[in-house]
């Protein structure tokens, strides 16, 4: 084994649960004003501009960057305590959380100046929506089969080919793509992709939606056709782009959004069984609860540790498999458990709303963003299997 | 604290490494090792370690001791070491001190009562209760005239049921017929039996976390030498998938019981944060026990389910493990009342409050 799996038991510091209040605060009044609803998880307006330059306002978004790009240095546990709020009140995030999770990350490591200085200050303040340009027809969980072209020009690059299943495509204004750029070498498969930052809303890209068996329109095709993209848009290295990749996804994989997705569900529960429930719908609560808080502190671990510098790419995965196949099998328990509350539980209707809602949502947990094949394949190379 | 500073849980661990060897121990039929290994043990001051230095023990702190369990758990520690560092906190409790030698503790299950009659002698009956039969005292919570009180009680003054557990250690049946207590004192304000379950909860949850970190590395190690089908087994997919989980259950549930331990060695009341702890890790640890003990005997196949093996020496210990100081249906029904009780707004508070 190449090294011990290593969860520290971290606490939260004392800013953190003043920051929690604030956030609290916001969102009830968010709620109140009639932003949103969090009992309706289904609602179409997942994309909120108002709301989301509201977040920016206050000062939680970016929070972890350099003040000089708009960010607000402060720690990733309290960036952990304003996502997980907002996760937990069903909020609508749709519109600045890849950014501020995963596109702002990688433009800070890898964009030019001129174009930190231009785009992330916009993310501060909740004003630009990301893409993340991954998967294409034939080319999925198999990240380095991409096939759409990126080929040189002056000043730039031509871009040619489709990408797919890349949610919020339709109100993004940018992308952070991969394209290739050259072929694959016999010695390593892996060449020849690059990291491209991409403006969308511009001509040769053509946005297709695809309807979702939830009912939603989230994800798309992307069609780019000759369109153009300039040398500074290069991210990293050209040619390069997988070892960029890696270091990223503990980031990426370890939030409390890869086991909150459907967590509606069990406070409806709680709510439909009332103060003393049965043994049967007392044991089902329980157990679901501790499993919960064991991911949670699992999660809040790894915030922990990528704090202090560390980078625990395999615990993350781990947080990433156990969490998505948890909030993917929660809608079902809940469904078992709530096969016998009374028909008088004041709350019966939005639960069922939620649990078809939930249902219908849960096959997609495990794929999105690495699926569970790839996610152990990860993990089994840490373990010195691979 | 982290494991690396804890000096108290690397004596533990060195000792272990030494005279706990679990292929030596498999091989000694006639329990040769124990002897060795317990004087060491003693030497070194751990038996005792949470009895503060006036009452007889090291006083080392409650998150040494807790380094000191998860390297008994890695190592599958058959000796009563866990039983006596819960007595000897147990009987520190009231300030009785402890005495030399191997002590468990009564009641070792949520249900069961011993009570103080009039003339201030012990009457009950506890099932379940780890090494009874080796041990020479026994800690005793037991209540009478509505209160609480600790007791120190000689092993030999009580009716012991012999019993094998999963693991093959002992899990006896004791009974209490108007036994005059060592020592008898009221236990602190505050103290009650739900709070020694859920500490012996902790413990248990300590150890089970570190047999499946063992589980894992005998399992990985098996997989990157067995061939079969001209390659190693490591090599097949099927088989990393599988080892994939068991590291997902071995570090689910090294998260939750290590987060137990810190939240109860920083406890400042007990209050319903600190049972979300030390309930959640006792019911994740061992829905983990069964999960990740049975991915690693699939890794192994039939060698892992021979006796000559010593597979089971942690797997089967893990699982006995589950049903001390109450079972995961228990405390699954427990925190279920809890988080009901509270109602549904205040689940995410409870969950969010560290």
């Amino acid at each position: 084994m190449t090294a011990a799996l290593r969860f520290d038991p971290i606490r939260l510091p004392p800013e953190c649960e003043q920051l929690r209040k604030e956030v609290r605060a916001f969102l009830a009044e968010e709620i109140a004003a009639g932003t949103f609803d969090p009992h309706k998880p289904n609602r179409e307006d997942t994309d909120v501009p108002e709301f989301s330059r509201k977040v920016g306002a206050k000062g939680w978004l970016g929070m972890t960057w350099p003040k000089k790009y708009g960010g607000h240095e402060r720690s990733f546990l309290e960036r952990y305590v304003v996502t997980e709020e907002m996760r937990v009140a069903n909020a609508p995030t749709r519109r600045f959380f890849v950014a501020d999770r995963q596109s702002g990350p990688v433009l800070l490591k890898y964009a030019p100046e001129n174009i930190k200085m231009d785009i992330l200050p916009r993310i501060c303040r909740g004003e630009v929506c990301f893409a993340i340009g991954m998967s294409e027809p034939n080319s999925g969980s198999d990240l380095f089969a991409a096939k759409t072209r990126a080929t040189k020009t002056d000043g730039g690059y031509l871009i040619n080919g489709t990408k797919i299943w890349t949610s919020s495509a339709h109100i993004a204004d940018y992308m952070i793509a991969i394209f290739r750029t050259s072929p694959p070498t016999k010695e390593n498969r892996r060449h020849g992709l690059t990291q491209f930052l991409v403006k969308m809303k511009q001509p040769g890209i053509e946005v297709n939606p695809i309807g979702q068996i939830t009912g939603q329109y989230e994800f798309n095709e992307v069609v780019f056709t000759d369109h153009f993209v300039p040398d500074d848009h290069v991210l990293g290295e050209v040619d390069g782009a997988w070892k960029q990749a890696t270091s990223e996804l503990a980031y990426e994989r370890s939030g409390p959004e890869r086991f909150l997705e459907t967590y509606y569900v069990l406070t409806e529960l709680v709510r439909a069984v009332g103060n003393n429930p049965d043994t049967r719908s007392a044991e089902g609560i329980g157990r679901l609860v501790a499993q919960l808080h064991t991911m949670r502190r699992m999660s809040v671990s790894v915030a922990g540790m990528l704090q202090a510098g560390k980078e625990p790419v395999v615990e993350a995965s781990i947080v990433k498999d156990i969490g998505t196949v948890w909030e993917q099998a929660l809608p079902h328990r809940v469904r078992d458990l709530a096969a016998f509350v009374e028909e008088t539980a004041t709350n019966r209707e939005t639960l069922e709303n939620q649990l078809s809602f939930a249902i219908k949502t849960a096959p997609k947990l495990t794929i999105q963003g690495g699926t569970t094949e790839v996610l152990r394949g990860i993990i089994a190379r840490g373990l010195g299997l691979r | 604290m982290a494991e690396s500073e804890n000096i108290v849980a690397e004596t533990a661990e060195k000792i272990f490494a030494d005279l706990a060897d679990a292929q030596t121990i498999n091989r000694d039929k006639k329990g040769e090792w124990k002897a060795p290994l317990w004087k060491a043990l003693t030497e070194a001051g751990l038996p005792l370690a949470w009895v503060p230095e006036d009452c007889g023990g090291s006083g080392a702190s409650l998150a040494e001791g807790f380094g000191v369990l998860s390297a008994a758990g890695r190592f599958a520690v058959a000796v009563p070491l866990a039983e006596t560092m819960l007595a000897g906190w147990l009987l520190a409790q009231a300030k009785v001190s402890s005495p030399d030698g191997e002590m468990t503790v009564v009641p070792a299950s949520p249900k069961d009562r011993i009570t103080v009659n009039s003339d201030g002698s012990l009457s009950g009956k506890a099932r379940g209760v780890p090494f009874a039969k080796a041990a020479k005292h026994i800690a005793v919570l037991a209540s009478g005239n509505g209160s609480l009180q600790i007791a120190l009680v000689d092993t030999a003054k009580c009716r012991i049921e012999a019993g094998i557990g999963l693991g093959g250690d002992h899990s006896d049946t004791v009974t209490l017929d108007k036994v005059r207590p060592v020592a008898l004192k009221p236990a602190p304000k505050g103290f009650d039996q739900t709070r020694l379950m859920l500490m012996g909860g902790v413990a248990r949850s300590l150890q089970i976390a570190g047999a499946l970190e063992s589980m894992l590395e005998i399992s990985v190690r098996y997989s990157n030498e067995r061939v079969a089908f001209e390659k190693k087994i490591s090599k097949f997919q099927a088989v990393q998938h599988n080892l994939a989980r068991l590291a997902g259950e071995s570090a689910a549930a090294l998260a939750a019981a290590t987060s137990a331990a810190d939240a109860i060695a920083n406890a400042g009341a007990f209050n319903d944060e600190v049972f979300l702890e030390a309930a959640a890790a006792k019911i994740r640890c061992s829905e983990a026990a069964e999960k990740g003990g049975g991915i690693a005997h699939q890794v192994h196949g039939a060698i892992g389910f021979t006796i000559e093996h010593v597979l089971h020496r942690y797997s089967l210990r893990a699982l006995a493990w589950r049903d001390d100081f109450g079972s995961e249906s228990y405390w699954a029904v427990e925190l279920g009342k809890l988080v009901a009780n509270r109602g549904a707004d205040e689940l995410w508070p409870l969950v969010a409050s560290r």
